[in-house]
């Protein structure tokens, strides 16, 4: 395939991603409002929500910084596309594979933390005292988050002997009983708990509360940067529901099943979201720090032997 | 293309139909009337889906909603709130009290009417209105960004003089922040 064709698929592939992250928000709000017994928004408001800000005007400044922290965190939900393989096709050079290669799983790490620390310089330039409480909680989070999913990340590494999420998929192909999910439960329960905190559902959501902090990331940037944002926060969401996808449940094989394995591992982490209230910074860490931390562990231990 | 008259005309009518469908509440919960809010927004009469939701900062909300009477000592909070919002901006009072000062009408320590401080776009009268009166004034709004006839904030602008001439009234220690829209 030509760079160029390759180029067409992978724009195409960033245009459905964007989409379908709209529309797994809406129906999360969707889904919210009929848990409380509510109507709820058309499907299409996160469209309006995003021409609306940005059509709404710009005016307020607190730097360089201020203004490339959104777009940090867009780049780090498009790097994280642009590394992953889509849709399986059986060749690595496939239409839907985007510019996945050997070892693209730790850069695909670097790239979940991008975003983050776009957000954090910017509201850090932002210049509020309250600000850098804001970000040592959103940091403080993210780093409980990673480590037990960087341990499982590792031992399916190890499993599979490679660090291209591409060999992983395909090391899984061939029926269910080929899945990390059977073939490597500790990573498995791993992943899927600490899915949570990186999908940011109510759990574990303070960080991007933005009443539960006067002045946090969440609450500094205005306008089109908070399209940026949402634009950056749908891209991100499907993308981590990729990524476990590839890594656990096999990966997919055309977009059909893409969306439907997305959705559902989307709302595992909404349907604890909807049952279970926001949890304090200090609790969430301390959570993440036990059952899912002692089972990356032993994910590790048993494949180190 | 974009500066096209016609088209022009194209790119309004979908901003504006995105503006009135998406309107970011800041609630300003002053008086009484906040009370009404909670129902307005959960299960009974759902506000969220007219496309209206909370927000808890100015800086990313289109609606400032007044909900009462307003003492002295807050207008200070209003217009800073107000003054950081990003245009379109659009204001709702609500309740009797931000009307002409309602029940408060003799009170040495609350401002009587509202459009003399800030550019209110729509009034929503009763003391307190019930959620009903609610919905009906935002869609009243919606309709009024339909027409191109919600420009409080370009009104502020071009009055600045006087309605800060108003508002230096009330606050006689003025230490605010300019801003420059
Ligand atoms: S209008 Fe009535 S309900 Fe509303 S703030 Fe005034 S006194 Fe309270």
């Amino acid at each position: 395939m030509t760079i160029y064709a390759k180029l067409g698929y992978t724009l195409l592939g960033l245009l459905i991603v964007l989409n379908w992250g709209f529309l797994m928000g809406a129906t999360f709000r969707k889904i919210g409002a009929r848990v409380a017994g509510r109507y709820g928004i058309p499907f299409y408001q996160p469209w309006l929500n995003l021409l609306k800000n940005i059509s709404t005007r710009t005016t307020i400044t607190h730097g360089v910084m201020y203004y490339i922290g959104p777009v940090f965190r867009l780049t780090g939900g498009i790097g994280l596309f642009l590394f992953m393989p889509m849709v399986f096709t059986g060749t690595v050079d496939g239409p839907w594979t985007n510019f996945s290669f050997e070892g693209d799983l730790i850069l695909i790490l670097y790239f979940q933390v991008f975003g983050m620390l776009g957000m954090a310089l910017g509201a850090g330039q932002g210049g509020h005292p309250y600000s850098a409480m804001g970000i040592a909680r959103g940091l403080a989070q993210h780093a409980a988050v990673e480590l037990p999913l960087t341990l499982a990340f590792i031992s399916i590494a190890i499993q599979f002997d490679t660090f291209s999420v591409y060999k992983i998929v395909a090391a899984q192909q061939g029926g269910i009983e080929n899945w990390v999910l059977f073939t490597n439960p500790f990573a498995a329960a791993t992943i899927i708990l600490a899915m949570l905190g990186a999908m940011g559902h109510s759990p574990f959501n303070l960080v991007k509360a933005p009443n539960e902090i006067l002045i946090g990331p969440a609450t500094e940037f205005e306008g089109t940067y908070l399209g940026f944002m949402q634009s950056a926060g749908s891209i991100l969401h499907v993308m981590e529901a990729v990524l476990f996808m590839n890594l656990v449940f096999g990966g997919a094989s055309n977009w059909i099943e893409l969306i439907v394995k997305t959705f559902l591992i989307y709302f595992w982490s909404v349907f604890v979201g909807m049952v279970f209230p926001r949890f304090k910074i200090e609790q969430s860490v301390t959570w993440f720090f036990k059952v899912p931390l002692l089972l990356g562990f032993l994910a590790i231990i048993i494949y180190s032997f | 293309m974009i500066n096209d008259k016609n088209s022009k005309k194209i790119v309004d009518i979908i901003q504006d139909f995105s503006r009135r469908h998406s309107l970011f509440v800041l609630a300003y919960g002053t008086g009484c009337g906040a009370i009404e809010i909670p129902p307005t927004m959960t299960s009974r009469y759902d506000a969220e889906r007219f496309g209206i939701r909370g927000m808890a900062t100015p800086r990313q909300a289109d609606l400032l909603l007044i909900t009462g009477y307003l003492a002295s000592k807050t207008l200070k909070r209003v217009i800073r709130a107000y003054e950081q919002m990003q245009d379109p901006k659009y204001v709702i009072g609500f309740g009797s009290c931000t009307i002409n000062g309602g029940m408060y009408w003799d009170s040495y320590n609350t401002i009587k009417i509202l459009s003399d401080y800030i550019p209110v776009d729509v009034y929503i009268n009763g003391c307190m209105p019930r959620p009903e009166a609610v919905i009906t004034g935002f869609i009243e709004l919606q309709n009024l960004i339909k027409e191109g006839k919600a420009n409080g904030a370009q009104k502020y602008k071009e009055n600045l003089e006087w309605y800060r001439e108003n508002q230096r009234k009330v606050i006689k220690d003025w230490k605010m922040p300019d801003y420059n829209w």
